[in-house]
């Protein structure tokens, strides 16, 4: 049995405010520094999640790290690949070619296009070096939470 | 020799066979026989390779010693050349009979060749695998002038390479636009009007009569002819006019073969020890409904898995493919799938489309009795999944017509019913 983290919406929470957004660029930018982050760096840092809306629904989407990821089976460089033990679904950005299969995909919309740097795909990483993702534990209404899903 | 497993080609199928067979069964001999002398690469990245965007290294779609990581024993650069159903063997080039329980057939496709006058002359290519990359490659310093014939994936990929080395490119497509068998017409216009930009020549309505010599080297190419008289000059001809599977190691007598070989939702063949997958097979379109041959990467490397898992003795199911295309010609994302051009004679399709002046941003969708069956996205392509997977999973949408064009549209925008199953906790 495996042990694997995943990230949920509880949509009746969610007041669509965007902190999530804003967090999950802020971890993945150079400096980690709000203001450096989005006055100064440029390309601007890219947040992996997407914010999807229809007031009064909204809802914070970001990969899934699926058991069988479409994304992964789909891919046409080796780029995407599952991590068996951890359960993580990774992207390798020196090998993506910005081909867009994975994408075209990805029943939840949760892969983003980054053609500010170089192109090629993005997608949640589930913040490797923090114990909690950066969206969960920033979330200001516990609308997204981390769980721990045996398998 | 004998072996458990063996497994004819080593592209997509044949690598996602390996790792379903080992995933199930760790010890069971398998080997592999694959005409190229490769590691798996990218079959989809030899025109990054030409264009000089990708090294080898970077083609490599799994680690190096992938196969022996995977226990499975390669034969690399030697070519079957018969296959005894009855006997359960088959014949590689200068070596013994090998002998197998379970067969995978996924030899893939290969580059058809008309015939015309002309075409033995040095400097044809087709433009299907590493090989023939590298071969454009090794001349590349004497390509200038290139004609490629047929404006399909394969054509506009090469056309693409060249224009890029700032080689001066003619495509010469049969039929009124490019890529007529992938994309609606809005979109052949849109990916047309970019390659122009590029400096890519498009000839439409025509096709190659003949490839002329010239007159002090008559093995050399000079000019092609087209039907309609006129002359292109040219130093190298591709030939890109399309990819049949390639059945010929199979007799019909053993093996049922309509276009391709046709496999069962287990893809399985007729004989129940010999499966097959990719673009040799003709497996199920879940659109259609019905078998057809469609030659594209992930739907090869997901035959493959099932193949190989059903091979061991499981029973999975494949879910089948539908033709679905992710492009990015000079960095313009395109994607379409499914019925994404009806002729729509009998008005049993409704259509919705939205474009932006700038023609920067294109959507449509074709909708049958309620549900989506055709996609077209231009520009705006990060949420092409989720009308991806409403298409595969057939999702009734009557009342959310008019949600599906938004900008904003999203799961939220969805019968609830749909949208919180998906993204629910379980």
């Amino acid at each position: 049995m495996r042990v694997l983290k995943r990230i949920y919406v509880n949509q009746e929470y969610c007041i669509g405010c965007g902190l999530c957004e804003i967090y999950c660029s802020l971890q993945h930018s150079k400096s980690r520094i709000l203001i450096k982050a989005y006055k100064k760096e440029h390309p601007k840092p890219l947040s992996c999640i997407r914010i999807d809306k229809c007031l009064p629904i909204s809802f914070s989407v970001q990969c899934r790290h699926c058991e069988d990821p479409p994304c992964v089976i789909a891919c046409l460089s080796g780029a995407m690949t599952k991590d068996e033990k951890s359960g993580i679904v990774a992207h390798n950005s020196d090998k993506c070619i910005g081909c867009w299969t994975c994408l075209m995909v990805c029943p939840f919309g949760a892969i983003k296009m980054d053609t500010n740097r170089k192109q090629v795909t993005a997608k949640c990483d589930l913040c490797q070096d923090l114990e909690n993702p950066s969206c969960v534990e920033n979330c200001p209404n516990e609308a997204l939470i981390l769980e721990e899903v045996s398998v | 020799m004998k072996s458990r497993y063996v497994i004819i080609g080593g592209s997509a199928g044949g690598i996602g066979a390996v790792e379903e067979i080992r995933r199930y069964d760790k010890n069971g001999t398998i080997v592999l026989v694959s005409e190229e002398p490769y590691e798996p690469y990218s079959r989809p990245m030899i025109s990054d390779y030409l264009a000089g965007e990708a090294t080898f290294e970077k083609m490599q779609f799994r680690p190096t010693y992938f196969w022996g990581s995977y226990k499975a024993k390669p034969l690399l650069g030697r070519r079957v050349t018969n296959i005894n159903f009855d006997e359960k063997y088959l014949k590689i080039q200068e070596s013994k009979k090998l002998f197998f329980e379970k067969l995978l057939l996924a030899v893939g496709g290969k580059p058809f060749i008309p015939n015309m006058e002309g075409i033995k002359k040095v400097g044809i290519y087709t433009f299907s695998n590493l090989s023939d990359s590298q071969l454009l490659k090794d001349r590349i310093n004497e390509i200038n002038k290139v004609v490629v014939i047929g404006g399909g994936l394969i054509g506009i990929s090469v056309t693409e390479a060249f224009a890029k080395l700032n080689k001066k490119v003619s495509i010469i497509e049969l039929k009124d636009r490019i890529l007529n068998l992938i994309v609606d017409d809005t979109t052949s216009h849109i990916i047309e009007g970019v390659m122009k930009k590029n400096g890519v020549r498009i000839i439409t309505n025509n096709s190659v009569k003949q490839i002329k010599g010239k007159k002090e080297n008559k093995e050399k190419i000079d000019h092609v002819v087209l039907t309609d008289g006129q002359k292109i000059e040219c130093d190298t001809v591709v030939i890109a006019i399309g990819v049949v599977p390639r059945t010929e190691l199979v007799d019909s007598g053993n093996i049922r073969i309509n276009k391709g070989i046709l496999v069962d939702r287990y893809m399985s063949t007729n004989n129940p020890d010999v499966y097959a997958c990719g673009d040799v097979s003709e497996a199920y379109d879940y659109i259609i409904g019905e078998n057809r041959v469609l030659a594209l990467w992930p739907l090869a490397y997901q035959g493959g898995r099932i193949a190989g898992s059903n091979m061991v003795g499981l029973k999975n199911k494949y879910q089948g493919g539908t033709i679905m295309s992710a492009l990015k010609y000079f960095n313009v994302p395109a994607i379409s799938v499914g019925i994404s051009n009806p002729d729509n004679r009998d008005n049993e399709y409704e259509i919705l489309s939205s474009i932006d002046k700038d023609e920067i941003n294109y959507k449509k969708i074709v909708l049958k009795n309620g549900a989506i069956c055709g996609l077209t996205l231009v520009g705006d392509i990060e949420k092409a999944g989720i009308y991806f997977n409403l298409i595969k999973e057939k999702i009734k949408l009557q009342k959310y017509k008019n949600n599906l064009l938004s900008p904003e549209f999203g799961l939220s925008h969805l019968p609830k019913s749909y949208s919180m199953k998906l993204i629910r906790r379980n």
